[in-house]
């Protein structure tokens, strides 16, 4: 009997360890995670520990400051292993799933590095939001890569290829996109309200000329007024322009929900928001 | 007795009533999906379409260095004529169809990694910045389909998840929905084509 329930107890375990074990070591575990707002470090994820304190805070107020004055996101990760991966694909895959860059620019850049030391291979990738593809092309990331980034890493001066990287994105990044095109572009939300002034206003005024004409109207007819209005909006239903008025104010403020709802990260949420389709390139030493 | 059937029968439609919505609740979900697992499908097919834009550029580049690689070259041209002529009706995305879509762009992109394996003979034309950045670009346009194709495999498989689970499968049936195919992962697809510098 004991030796029943030893073995229902085995097989139990088996089963556990099948289901349990296998999806704790599947690369969704492997694969960084998101860092939050209340992190010290968020541009600069180094899960590897190869750059030294001063180095991250460095980098880290660098690319912060960068990010508040310029609205472009530049994020560098430091992994010990692309979890199985093409380093292509792990980058892109970081910047899509933190939300790197603002939402309504993907204006972000993802910096990847795994170090030579770990296991024999160094593997660098710069991964470029969508809204920086035009200018951060696969064949400039490329150059920064083999130029910038490897005979900097080769010497082990990973803070310094890195470094690099970063100065020259930013630089040719800031053209595409500056605070003050962006706060042009988010400020296009002042002439929605003052349409939906207008709206209600024309509303307001449509009300009163209609209530006009149904006074005169039941006065000509000698009915009361209510059933005069009433009388109108039964007719205004068939002709179906009330319908087509309708449809366009949910078209409108289906548009204005999501103009508000991407304003709210920029100060506040770790990132943005962007989106990423595999842009950039990489290289490896 | 009269008012117990008034009453059962208020009943039987309040109940058919609320499974209504609820089947309408699942088959508008469907529907999203539906449509999700159609929007990855064309970014499929833009990355592709981008690829095979940029074959004209990179054969003329190549053809001016290497002008005696006919065999490879028309390869190329050939195997991407041949992808061109495979297109896929969004609304059908099966097995079938998927095979032959993706039979062709394995077509394209076997030819392509042999061109540039040719391509290794010609410093100068290595050497060439315009044929550096259509390099650079053919590996970008490589990555681009890998997202994309991880992308639409999982919008699929929500997409057949969904489907699957009961009831859903009830109402996906009565309504025709089906089961979408995915990309079956292959190696070499996976992997861009190797270019050394």
């Amino acid at each position: 009997m004991k030796l029943l329930l030893d073995k229902i107890l085995k097989i139990f375990l088996l089963i556990n360890l099948l289901f349990f074990g296998i999806t704790a070591k599947s690369s969704e575990d492997c694969f960084p995670p998101k860092p939050s707002m209340q992190d010290k470090y968020r541009f600069v994820n180094d899960f590897a520990g190869i750059l030294a304190e001063g180095e991250k805070i460095t980098l880290e107020q660098d690319l912060r400051a960068f990010s508040d004055t310029t609205s472009n996101q530049i994020v560098v990760v430091i992994v010990k292993s692309l979890c199985g991966m093409d380093k292509a694909m792990f980058a892109t895959e970081i910047g899509e799933k933190w939300g790197v860059g603002r939402k309504e620019f993907d204006n972000g850049v993802v910096i990847l590095v795994k170090p030579k030391e770990i296991d024999g291979k160094g593997e660098a990738f710069i991964a470029v939001g969508y809204g920086l593809e035009p200018v951060i092309t696969d064949a400039l990331a490329k150059r920064i890569v083999e130029n910038e980034m490897i005979p900097e890493f080769k010497q082990r001066d990973y803070f310094r290829g890195i470094w690099r990287a970063v100065k020259i994105i930013e630089s040719t990044a800031v053209g595409e996109f500056d605070t003050k095109e962006y706060m042009a572009r988010t400020h296009k939300t002042s002439p929605v309200f003052f349409f939906v002034f207008l709206i209600i206003m024309f509303f307001v005024f449509y009300g009163i000329g209609r209530g006009i004409a149904a006074s005169k109207y039941a006065h000509q007819k000698g009915i009361s007024f209510w059933q005069a209005l009433f009388l109108a909006d039964l007719m205004s239903h068939m002709g179906g322009r009330h319908r087509s008025s309708r449809g366009g104010g949910g078209g409108f403020w289906d548009d204005f929900s999501s103009g508000g709802g991407s304003f709210g990260g920029f100060s506040g949420g770790s990132f943005g928001g962007g989106s990423f389709g595999g842009g950039g390139a990489g290289g490896s030493w | 007795m009269n008012m117990r059937n008034i009453k059962t029968s208020w009943i039987v439609i309040g109940v058919i009533f609320l499974l209504g919505i609820f089947a309408v609740s699942k088959y508008n979900s469907l529907v999203a999906k539906e449509e999700k697992v159609e929007q990855a499908w064309s970014q499929v097919e833009n990355v592709y379409q981008r690829r095979l834009d940029l074959i004209p550029n990179l054969v003329n580049t190549v053809k001016g260095y290497a002008a005696h690689e006919k065999e490879t070259l028309e390869g190329v041209i050939e195997a991407r004529s041949k992808a061109t002529s495979v297109t896929i009706d969004p609304t059908n995305l099966d097995e079938n169809a998927l095979q032959q879509f993706e039979a062709a762009q394995q077509g394209l992109t076997k030819a392509l990694s042999k061109l540039m394996v040719v391509v290794e003979r010609y410093p100068e034309l290595k050497a060439n910045q315009n044929f550096l950045e259509l390099q650079s670009q053919l590996e970008g346009t490589e990555n681009r389909i890998a997202v994309e194709r991880k992308r639409f495999n999982e919008a699929v498989q929500e997409y057949n998840t969904y489907l699957r689970k009961f009831p859903n499968n009830l109402i996906a049936s009565m309504f025709g929905f089906e089961k979408k195919a995915y990309f079956k992962a292959q190696e070499e697809a996976q992997t861009a084509p190797k270019v050394e510098f």
